[in-house]
């Protein structure tokens, strides 16, 4: 249960982090909270020859409002840090909701916002919800730097499209527009476990209080995060009743997701969860929109 | 050829300075080379909560660490929390309130809810479960812990 041995770098700027990073390609391993890497390379699973530590790269932890109402964080910013921003409370309050639900104080001490991203366990909460709230992700390598909308980013089980020579270095968010509502509604075993089922929703309603857009992002469904495309233009244009919300986490947990069986839950019970905390999250995500302007 | 690294680290107070590889787990690090056993190790993948350490006043699992990475740092682990001769409050009321059966968990515990505690002085059950839901133990069944930090909050703020 320890490691094997490892060429370690603690670099202190990114510029410094990238030369390794070049240097040594698919050898080396970035290490940002290592709540996730560590215990993978305690149990031999993952042996990266060469571990580049993120830690003491200051200008990667911030939290930073930007001109348009939206919100920039450092890739490095902590859990813990963002559970106690008011600023992303009240730029991105969906976030904020989410950390209490992102395993323990214990792992929100040490684990990132960028090293949760770019993980890319399937159980992620900030996955699905970058994606739910529209966000991108800024890239940089040696020679420059890509942004990347959140929906184009995850490609697989534990895939990201970062390349070897590349580091996530921030996530930027939309300011959220005027009658829009969020929820976050997932189950677990306990209060701090991966969760089954998850699901992110972000309602945007126009003057008339009818939908003007929705999004719908579920966690824990399949490879990466899954958006709910069919269900939420069901709701496009439309007045929010009980009845098209329940339609539309019918239609997100029967024609969007497919969702596998493992030793934690049965696909229809996955499917069975997905559908009624859809319409838990649109339910509350309408009323928060509500009342919201 | 492994390269060795410096860690100069303040734990309970005490500046140590040691020379390690960086594959030496800060657990591992705190229990062998500094001689402080009160730290466990239980899962070594980040679940049970034993090897819980403050560092720089932040509940961390000492186990996904590397001791390269406290240089500079500074750790408190059960040791620094009392003596038997002066035992911290929470430590007290564990005691009273019967918490420890065969101890293993019981330092994470402390560890962990020492900054609870602090942020929360006065919680209720499900606050306090919650916060200890990070850590495991196999003895007690939970509801003497609860009990013991139910107690620890009222002699604290006494």
């Amino acid at each position: 249960m320890k490691p094997p041995p490892f060429e370690y770098y603690a670099p202190t700027t990114v510029e410094e982090a990238l030369v390794h990073l070049s240097e040594h390609g698919y050898d080396a391993k970035a290490l940002a909270g290592g709540q996730s890497l560590i215990p993978t390379m305690n149990f031999r699973l993952a042996q990266p020859s060469v571990l580049v530590d993120l830690n003491n790269v200051s200008e990667l932890f911030y939290i930073r409002p930007d001109e348009n109402g939206g919100l920039r964080l450092g890739a490095m910013t902590r859990h813990f840090q963002v559970e106690r921003s008011s600023l992303v409370s009240e730029r991105t309050p969906l976030i904020y909701e989410a950390m209490p639900k992102i395993a323990t104080t214990q792992i929100r001490s040490r684990g990132t916002f960028g090293g949760s991203i770019a993980h890319a366990d399937p159980s992620a909460e900030l996955g699905a919800i970058s994606i739910a709230l529209g966000g991108r992700f800024r890239l940089r390598n040696q020679t420059g730097e890509r942004w990347v909308p959140a929906n184009e980013f995850f490609i697989g089980m534990f895939t990201t499209l970062l390349e070897p020579d590349e580091l996530l270095v921030e996530a930027s968010f939309p300011n959220m527009p005027p009658r829009t509502g969020w929820a976050l509604q997932e189950v677990a075993r306990r209060p701090n476990d991966f969760a089954l089922v998850g699901v992110a929703a972000v309602v945007t309603l126009d003057k008339k209080n009818q939908c003007q857009k929705a999004r719908i992002v579920f966690l824990s469904v399949g490879d990466g995060p899954v958006e709910a495309h069919r269900a939420a233009e069901t709701l496009t244009g439309q007045t929010l009743t009980p009845e098209i919300i329940h339609a539309a986490a019918e239609t997100a947990a029967t024609a969007d997701i497919d969702p596998g069986s493992d030793i934690h839950a049965s696909a229809e019970y996955r499917r069975r969860l997905a559908g009624v905390l859809t319409r838990r999250a649109l339910d509350a995500a309408f009323e928060r929109a509500k009342g919201s302007s | 050829m492994r390269h060795l690294f410096d860690v100069g680290v303040t734990v309970n107070g005490t500046r140590y300075e040691r020379t390690v590889e960086p594959r030496l787990l800060l657990s591992d690090f705190l229990r062998h080379d500094l001689g402080l056993t009160g730290t466990h190790v239980g899962c070594e993948h980040g679940v049970c909560g034993s090897c819980t350490i403050l560092f720089d006043g932040q509940p961390v699992r000492s186990c996904l660490m590397f001791a390269v990475q406290a240089n500079g740092h500074e750790i408190l682990t059960v040791e620094g929390l009392g003596t038997p001769e002066d035992l911290h409050p929470l430590q007290e009321a564990f005691w009273e309130a019967h918490s420890v059966q065969c101890g293993f968990c019981t330092p994470g515990l402390l560890m962990t809810l020492v900054p609870f505690l602090e942020e929360n002085p006065n919680p209720n059950e499900g606050e306090i479960r919650a916060a200890i839901s990070g850590n495991l133990c196999r003895c007690t069944g939970y509801q003497h812990i609860v009990d013991g930090v139910k107690l620890a909050a009222q002699k604290m703020s006494a």
